[in-house]
């Protein structure tokens, strides 16, 4: 079965559905929904047998590179520009089929977001390369 | 408790002049043995069993190694000398020295002594830090490795072994093996084998905080702050336990970072509600923990960030503040410092920079319950202001 990963922004990607303040401001009985909502889909995945790992990342970002020979590390926080992506996290999941990742990841999407609403947030899904050539 | 037996049938095998590594990797695979063929053949003497299958296993892994073939037959000639009395003590607090070698880096150091001492097996280990089975088995072969050829008969050093100790609690919270317990475990046989009253207090502390720990989190998960939890449900005879414990450090007139912190988390168990804890003898112990160092804002800046908020709460909000801002170089980039500069705004009724406190300490919060719990802390501040 194929590998994917629904990978979470803090920014990127297409254009929002629709604008939204961050986490801090909503209405408290929002901010549980949200959160009842994504321990839900940790639950789901796992009872469906398709979970194999999610992660939050925080949004710190450090980028690096070889310095060169006797040179320490290069590295830079930014200045980045605005819309360059930031992953804020992912599931990992284990299932049939690519159409099957899609409906995962438009489920995740549908998260609830101020007022209860759905965030309509985009998700990126990438398939997971395997290690081994598939049996012929 | 097959895993109780561990400490003094690997410290027995070592005295014996076995290789520490090759001693601590025969006797995990009697360990397994033994779960295989106890529950049909229960041994007379668990001990002495574990101790005669580990001693196989040693003479066996060296007959397939030919270089070694002469210490061998030395071994084989050698009558076993292996004293009846209990030393368990001692062996206990003789492997932890080994364990907590301090050529070994902390991650090291605490993988060794759960599995050496606690008797944990690699996958348990491995579980409790989420990292693959096969990482933590590398991790655990590298530390043996770097252990090869040190002499470990001197005395190690205690206040290693304290901090290792310190390290699988803290941890025992996060992960699904109870390390709170095995560290609890493991230090109060530590106690049995040292008089240093810092061990006490380090048990001390860990009773004290881990009788907290069923109010900690509701039943959805959430983390519940001390001013919050249901103090019905402290765990009353562990309390009762550390401040037994902690009275007989105290005695010693030796006074060290542990027993300081335990006497703090003492007055907080004794509280009856948020509102009866005695604040100033919490802040007079504070300042007996900063005055353990030299320089504690920046040797030991967390113990200054928590004593900020007694300082809020027996001098006011402001002079807490007037604390932290002292921090600010050195902590100011933690969830933690924004997180207590929330606490004390709120103390002092300041809602709106409380909310701004705790919604950059969510923004900075390396763990994901103490993230949702920072933005619950901002949008309750903000729904009240």
């Amino acid at each position: 079965m194929p590998k994917y990963l629904l990978l979470k922004h803090y920014r990127g990607g297409p254009e929002p559905h629709h604008p939204f303040p961050p986490m801090d401001q909503w209405a408290p009985q929002d901010v549980e929904a949200h959160m009842a909502f994504l321990r839900h889909v940790g639950e789901l995945l796992e009872e469906n047998g398709e979970y194999v790992d999610a992660q939050a990342l925080t949004p710190a970002q450090t980028w690096v590179r070889y310095g060169g020979p006797d040179a320490a590390p290069v590295t830079t926080d930014g200045p980045l520009p605005e819309t360059s992506d930031l992953v804020a996290g992912w599931y990992m999941i284990d299932v049939e089929s690519h159409e099957r990742a899609v409906q995962l990841a438009a489920y995740i999407s549908s998260e609830p977001g101020p007022g209860g609403e759905p965030l309509y947030e985009w998700i990126d899904v990438r398939e997971v390369m395997s290690g081994a050539p598939a049996v012929d | 408790m097959l895993r109780a037996l561990v400490p003094e049938v690997l410290a027995g095998l070592v005295r014996r002049g076995e290789d520490f590594a090759a001693a601590e990797d025969a006797l995990q695979e009697a360990l397994i043995e033994a779960l295989r063929v106890w529950p049909e053949h229960p041994p007379r003497d668990p001990g002495a069993w574990l101790a005669t299958v580990a001693t196989h296993r040693l003479v066996d892994a060296r007959r397939s190694d030919a270089a070694r073939r002469r210490r061998e037959d030395r071994l084989l000639e050698q009558p076993e000398s292996e004293p009846a009395g209990s030393e368990t003590s001692d062996d206990t607090l003789f492997l932890l020295f080994c364990c907590c070698h301090p050529d070994l880096a902390p991650a090291s150091q605490v993988a060794l002594t759960l599995r050496a001492v606690g008797g944990l097996t690699t996958r348990e280990i491995a579980d409790a830090f989420y990292v693959p089975e096969a990482t933590m088995a590398q991790r655990i072969s590298r530390a043996k490795r770097t252990l090869r050829g040190r002499r470990l008969n001197q005395p190690g050093d205690l206040a290693v072994v304290l901090r290792v100790l310190y390290l699988v609690y803290a941890a025992g919270h996060a992960g699904r093996v109870d390390l709170a317990r095995e560290a609890i475990r493991l230090a109060r046989q530590l106690t049995l084998a040292t008089e240093e009253p810092e061990a006490r207090g380090l048990l001390a502390l860990m009773l004290l905080n881990h009788a907290r720990l069923p109010a900690r989190f509701d039943a959805e998960g959430r983390i519940v702050t001390l001013d919050r939890q249901d103090r019905g449900v402290w765990d009353t005879r562990e309390i009762a336990e550390g401040v037994r414990v902690l009275q007989s450090a105290l005695a010693d007139e030796r006074p060290g970072r542990y027993q300081c912190e335990a006497a703090i988390a003492a007055l907080h168990d004794d509280a009856a509600s948020p509102a009866e804890t005695d604040w100033p003898q919490i802040l007079a112990w504070y300042d007996s923990l900063v005055a353990l160092t030299d320089d504690p804002v920046r040797q030991d800046p967390t113990a200054v960030l928590a004593r900020s908020v007694a300082v809020g709460h027996v001098l006011g909000a402001a002079a807490g503040l007037r604390e932290t801002d002292r921090l600010h170089e050195v902590l100011g980039d933690r969830h933690r410092w924004h997180a207590v500069r929330g606490y004390l705004h709120e103390l002092g009724g300041d809602l709106p920079a409380a909310t701004e406190a705790y919604a950059e300490a969510a923004r900075l919060a390396t763990n994901v319950s103490e993230r949702d719990h920072l933005v619950r802390q901002a949008v309750r501040a903000r729904v009240a202001s």
